[in-house]
Formats: structure tokens, sequence, C-alpha cells
């Protein structure tokens, strides 16, 4: 088994201290540690904070990435075989989940959108939690408390906010723990995303706007939400950025340990833009061969997250067979566990519709539930009663 | 007359307006080389270009602000809004801006435009995708609120919205976009049943059931087996939400005396609720019962396992009916 507190403790790991306040980082220059072709690159700055990933951690992250990939493809399969209604892929953007979610503490707090599924699982979501709202069994599949993960969010957007009042709430308390709010290219459009790096830069709140740049929103490209980097928005907010390739864990490992760092020590928020791109369609309901030129997706390829730490771990011999057969027995026993728990899981009751509304009885809640619970017993066969009637 | 499908009716209705009107703009996310994720606006930005048939940044309130200030240069911005659920970041510019412009400015200002929401559940989609948010809107004055039914009232109305000069909200019933019909393209829309009318879709003499959108087919089912049992249901379509057609759900109610509302929203504050206490103020005297709602539930629109049971089905409308009709029902014994 691999461990992994590569991501515990950013600075304390052997980062390089305070970099609160830096507000030098603007977009344009793409921050890169590993070339597509798995070579190491050194940075001057960025080196400092990932100095720490020992050959074992490495493998750890590689392992990680494999995992989610594999979450993806099964969550895929169990879609098509109408298991799951709909599942959003990730395939393409792991880097960005395992490299960014493996930098944080425990008690920092994630606000993660729809896709963001390789987080939930570093975070420690259960397996069968993070397909259970797209099976349509719940409306989120976990307590947030209990990971220190938001539900995900649909709106696009709105988690920004969340974020940034979550944060101003660590700030009132005193604490030094972080909240991150995951998004994507597309929500840098929306008006609560604009308005949270208002709020977030106003109050200088411990927060992390982490945008991972797939390069498409549904179908449409990056550059109708924005003609400049979107790492170059945060400027005008007063909020420092940082843009790096999203497909290197590495790279997006450290920027996402310098912005935690910062928030953690007072240093307000930071804005990453990880440049990668969504390999796959939007959602299973999504033809991306309507919109998108198939060079564009053979050239991104060629960028895979994946391969590249594989090609750097074979440059370092660390590419055993042993490693090899541990990081496949994982993916195996990750997919058995999430199958078997979508297949598993129980169904709602009918009658659990009219459950949490409130958390205190409601008068008209209750009788809508009697007149109902009625109307299911006038039915002979409680199985039959409104059967399928009122999808018709 | 051709058979097509509700959503290339609208397409259909949306081509013919932008023919006819150089005026005509249409905007949302996604609705170009997609065709929207309905495929509602399919090929049009291929035969209407960039600028006719534009793709937005992702913004709702964006959305609805711009065509705003293109209405305001005489432009018909014909807005999709992509899913019901995602209306709710436009809602101040629709019911701040869009509603209020023509009588903040003595009439100077029009605001004809015409905002598309696919609406309403049974789709087994995720949150924020299948939610009856109308009511917010009727209760805003200044503002048109239809739903479509049917293929060829979809092709009529969505022209008729177009050219009204008032702002409409447009509620396409999602789950019926793949559901056929017979369209009248060449239909007049100066003949054509106006925007603001309700159609009586099968007469009947017992009872009174009105529905809109999503659920007139399944009221017009419920017409069909409560038949099978001697009970003669007249349906109507109500299309117009804002302003209500009264008259033609007046001389209905008089006739059966008795009356039923369905929708899939839920039924506090909803638009049952205004058509219940309209039509018990107009027709009291021809009431023999009291109205019933046969609605969604008071909840948040529920996870895609249970929503059958949030829905109105052909069931619990027939047991409404029952409950108009004084026959034994799921609540018999019980008041109210
Ligand atoms: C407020 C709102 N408007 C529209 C949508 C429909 N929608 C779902 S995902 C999506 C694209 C989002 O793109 P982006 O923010 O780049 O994230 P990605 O899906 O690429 O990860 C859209 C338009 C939504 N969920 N919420």
């Amino acid at each position: 088994m691999f461990t992994d507190d590569a991501g515990k403790g950013g600075a304390a790991a052997g980062g390089p201290g305070n970099s609160a306040g830096s507000n030098r980082r603007t977009g344009g220059d793409l921050v890169q540690l590993i070339t597509p072709a798995g070579e190491r690159v050194s940075h001057p700055e960025f080196d400092l904070w990932v100095q720490d990933v020992s050959d074992e951690q490495l493998c750890s992250l590689y392992q990680d990435m494999v995992v989610i990939r594999r979450i993806d493809t099964e969550a895929t399969a169990l879609q098509r075989q109408g298991e799951l209604a709909l599942w959003p892929p990730l395939l393409g953007q792991e880097a960005s989940q395992i490299g960014s979610a493996r930098a944080l503490r425990d008690d920092d707090f994630v606000f993660p959108s729809y896709r963001d599924n390789g987080v939930a699982y570093v975070r420690g979501v259960n397996l069968a939690d993070i397909v259970k709202a797209w099976r349509g069994n719940a409306l989120a599949g976990w307590d947030p408390y209990t990971v220190n993960v938001a539900t995900q969010q649909i709106i696009i957007g709105s988690q920004t906010l969340h974020a940034t009042g979550y944060a101003m709430g660590i700030q009132n308390d005193g604490a030094d723990s972080v909240a991150v709010a995951y998004f994507g290219d597309g929500a840098t459009s929306e008006g609560d995303v604009s308005e949270a790096m208002v709020f977030a830069a106003s109050f200088q709140a411990p927060v992390v706007f982490f945008c991972q740049n797939n390069h498409w929103a549904i179908s449409e490209p990056v550059m109708l939400q924005s003609h400049i980097q979107l790492a170059d928005r945060a400027a005008g907010f007063g909020i420092p950025s940082m843009r790096v390739d999203g497909n290197d864990v590495l790279a997006v490992m450290a920027a996402t340990r310098i912005a935690i760092d910062r928030a953690r020590h007072g240093g307000g928020p930071t804005f990453i833009e990880a440049v990668t791109y969504r390999m796959g369609p939007h959602t299973t309901a999504d033809d991306p061969t309507r919109y998108r030129d198939a060079n564009e997706l053979e050239d991104w390829a060629a960028k895979d997250p994946i391969a590249r730490v594989k090609s750097l771990l074979e440059r370092k011999g660390l590419l055993t067979g042993e490693l090899e057969a541990a990081v496949a027995a994982k993916a195996d026993a990750v997919a058995k566990e999430l199958r078997a728990g979508t297949i598993n899981m129980p169904e709602p009751q009918p009658l659990d519709i009219f459950k949490n509304v409130y958390s205190t009885p409601n008068s008209w809640l209750d009788r809508q539930q009697d007149h109902y619970s009625r109307y299911l017993a006038s039915f002979g066969d409680p199985a039959e009663a409104a059967s399928e009637e009122g999808a018709r | 007359m051709t058979q097509m499908t509700f959503a290339r009716a609208i397409n259909s209705g949306l081509r013919k307006s932008l023919e006819n009107d150089p005026k005509v703009i249409l905007m949302g996310e996604d609705i170009g080389a997609l065709g929207g994720v309905f495929r509602v606006t399919d090929g049009l930005q291929k035969d209407f270009g960039k600028h006719r048939v534009v793709d937005t940044p992702l913004a709702e309130s964006g959305i609805i602000g711009t065509a705003v200030g293109l209405a305001y240069r005489g432009y018909r911005p014909v807005v999709e809004i992509q899913f019901d659920g995602f209306i709710y970041p436009a809602f101040d510019q629709i019911v701040s801006q869009v509603a209020k412009m023509h009588y903040r400015t003595q009439g100077a200002v029009k605001m004809p435009i015409t905002i598309r929401v696919p609406f309403g559940g049974g789709i087994g989609s995720p949150e924020h995708h299948s939610e009856s948010p109308e009511a917010y809107f009727t209760h805003t004055s200044g503002l048109r609120v239809v739903s479509v039914s049917n293929p060829q009232d979809a092709y009529t109305m969505i022209q008729q919205a177009i050219a009204s000069d008032d702002p409409v909200l447009y509620f396409e019933p999602k789950r019926r976009y793949h559901d056929k019909g017979e369209v009248d393209e060449s239909q007049d829309l100066g003949t054509a049943l106006p925007l603001d009318k309700a159609r009586v879709v099968t007469e009947g003499k017992d009872v009174t059931l009105v529905a809109y959108g999503p659920l007139v087919k399944t009221a017009r089912d419920a017409a069909l087996a409560a038949a099978d049992e001697g009970i003669s249901i007249e349906v109507i379509d109500l299309r117009s939400l804002a302003p209500v057609d009264f008259a033609t759900l007046e001389a209905s109610v008089r006739k059966t005396g008795r009356l039923v509302i369905t929708h899939e929203a839920g039924q506090s504050g909803g638009v049952g609720a205004e058509l219940a206490a309209s039509i018990t103020e107009r027709c009291f005297y021809h009431l023999e019962a009291a109205p019933v709602r046969v609605t969604g539930f008071d909840v948040p629109y529920p996870y895609s396992k249970l929503e059958m049971h949030h829905l109105p089905g052909l069931d619990r409308i027939l047991d409404g009916v029952d409950r108009a009709l004084g026959r034994p029902n799921s609540l018999s014994g019980l008041e109210g």
C-alpha cells in the first residue's frame, strides 16, 4: 500500500515558507514540472514546493490517477448498462484533481462541481456515495462534514461563493484551514464567480479558486467565455493567480500548495488556472463530435496526464512489474467495490419523498404525506401503487 | 400537414420567425453548433449565421440582461434557458427589468423578449433539471407566461410569443419533446387561436379538468379512462398561465359544476391555487364541490427514483376526479 502524506502540510513538508502576499505571478507562462514525454524539468520556484515528494509518493500519485480513471470507466459502463442515469466523465483531468486534492489537509474544506469525482475519491467519499445522485437514489450522496467536502454543485459557479463564505468563517474562527472551490472555465462567466472573487479579495478570505480549464463548457469553447487567459482575470479583483499545466500532477500540486500556504498564513485568496482538457463527452448524454475537432482530441491525448507520470516513473526506474500489478489490483478492487455498491444500493421508499424538507415537522407537508399514504394504501398491492404513472 | 416531433415543431416555428423578421435573434448556451442540449435549435445557426443564432457565455443573468438591451435597440430576442433550474440566476433581470420596463417607461420601451424554458420532470434527470418554476413568473405583473402541450401549438405559439410586444415566458414540456403530432406549417397566425386563450381538448359534462404543458396528455388519457367508467370529463388546456382565459374556464365550470386542476409544480401558492380561488369567486353558485388540486408535493423536486410519486399520474388525477364527484376515493371519510 502506498501511503500519501505528500499533500499534508505543504510548507512544513519543505516548502519555501512564506509566499503570502506574493502578487507578482499572474497568468502568462504555463508552469510545467513534467513534460508530456515524462521528463522532469526544473522550475526555480515551484520545485521547492514538491522537493519533498518521495519516489513512493510519486508512485502513489500515479496510482490515484489510474484509479480515478478506472472509476470513470466503470461509472460510464454502469451508465451504459442502465445502472446510472447519467455520468460526467473526468477523463483527462486526473492530474488536476489528484495533484490539487493531495495538497490539502484533512481539515481543509472542498466545494466541488459535479465533475470532481477524483477529488471526492481522494477525500475518502465512499465509492457508492459518489454515484448515488447519478443513480437517482438521492440528491446528494454524502454528509459533507464527514469528509469535509460539500455536495457536488450542479448550478454552475454557485459553490465559489459558498467556499468564500466558508473561508470567511474560518477567518472569524481564527483557524488556519482553507476552503477550496473547484469549477470549470465556463463557470468564470457566471456572476456568482465574479462576486465570489470580490468578497474573497475584500475580506482576504483563505480560499483557493481552483479552475480546471478543460477548454469546453459543453459545446462552448473557452474563447467564448474569455479573451484573456482565465488566470489573468483574477488580477482585476486583486487576487494573485497562477497558470499551470493541469495535466502535470506535480505542477498542480506545487501550485495548490503555494496557494494553500498563502491562505493559511493570512495571505488571502489565490486563483489557479489548471490548463487541462476534457477528453470525453461533457456527460454520457453529450455528443462532442457535433462541436469539436477530432484533431484537437489527438493533440491532447499526446499530453495525457497519466502517460506522462508513467514515463517519468519509467525513466526513474520505478515502473516495476510489482508496481504495475499493485496499481492494477487497486483499480480492480475499486471498480469492483463501486459496481457492487451501485447495484446493491438500497432503493428509496415512496414516503422518503417527504423527508428532510424541513428540520421540524410542518403541518402542510404532514397533511400531504398523510393523504399520499392513504392514496398508496388504496391500491391492493402497494408495489403497484403509482407504478410509473407519474412519469407518463 | 406534416408529422413532426414537438422539438422539431418549435424548431420550425423559430425558423419561420427568423425568416420573417430580421430583428429576431436567438441567444443561449450551446444553441449554435450543438443545436441546444435538446437540439431544439438544430441547424439554425448553420442557416442564419452566428449573428442571428448566438452562443452566449455561460451566464444566465447576462443572457437576459443583454436581451433587455437588444430589445431597447429594437430587436426581438428569443433566449433559451437551458433547463428550468438555471433560470434563477436570471430571475432579477426577468422580474425587475424585463417585466417592468414597459410600465416604468410609460409604454415607451417595449420588451418583446421570448424566454424559452424546457421545464418539468419525468426524464430521470439530476437535481435542478426537472423543476416547474412557472408560478414565480405568473406572480410578476408585466410578464406573459404560456406553456405548450402539443406540436401544433408549439409551432404556432412560439411565433405568437415572438411577435408579441410583451415579454413571454414560453415553457416547453421537456418530457414531450419527442412526442409526434400533426403540424400545419401553413397556419396563419392571424386566424390561429390567440396566445392568451385556453383550449377545450375534450368536451365533457361531469367534471372540468384543467391542465397545461406536460400534463395535458396525462389529463386526456385520464378522461379516456374515466369514459370507460361512464364519467365524462371536459379537459381544458390552459395554454396561457398569465393572463388566464377565465372566460373559457368559467363556461366549462358552469356546465360541469366541478373543477379539478393538475400541475407538476408544488401545490402551495401555485397556479392551481390561483385557479381554484378565482373560479370559486366567479362560479361559487355553480360549484357542486370544492375545487380539487392534484399537484406535485410541496417538496424540492425529488431524486429521480421517486419522481413518479411526485408527478401527478393518471391514477392520482382520477382519484382527484372521484373526490370532486364525491365518489369513493383515497380520502373518503376525511374532511377536506
Ligand atoms: C447556472 C447553470 N447554467 C447552465 C447549466 C448547464 N450546464 C451544465 S454543465 C455546463 C457547462 C459547464 O462548463 P464548465 O464550467 O467549463 O465546466 P465543465 O463542465 O467543463 O467541467 C452547463 C452550461 C448549469 N448546470 N447551471
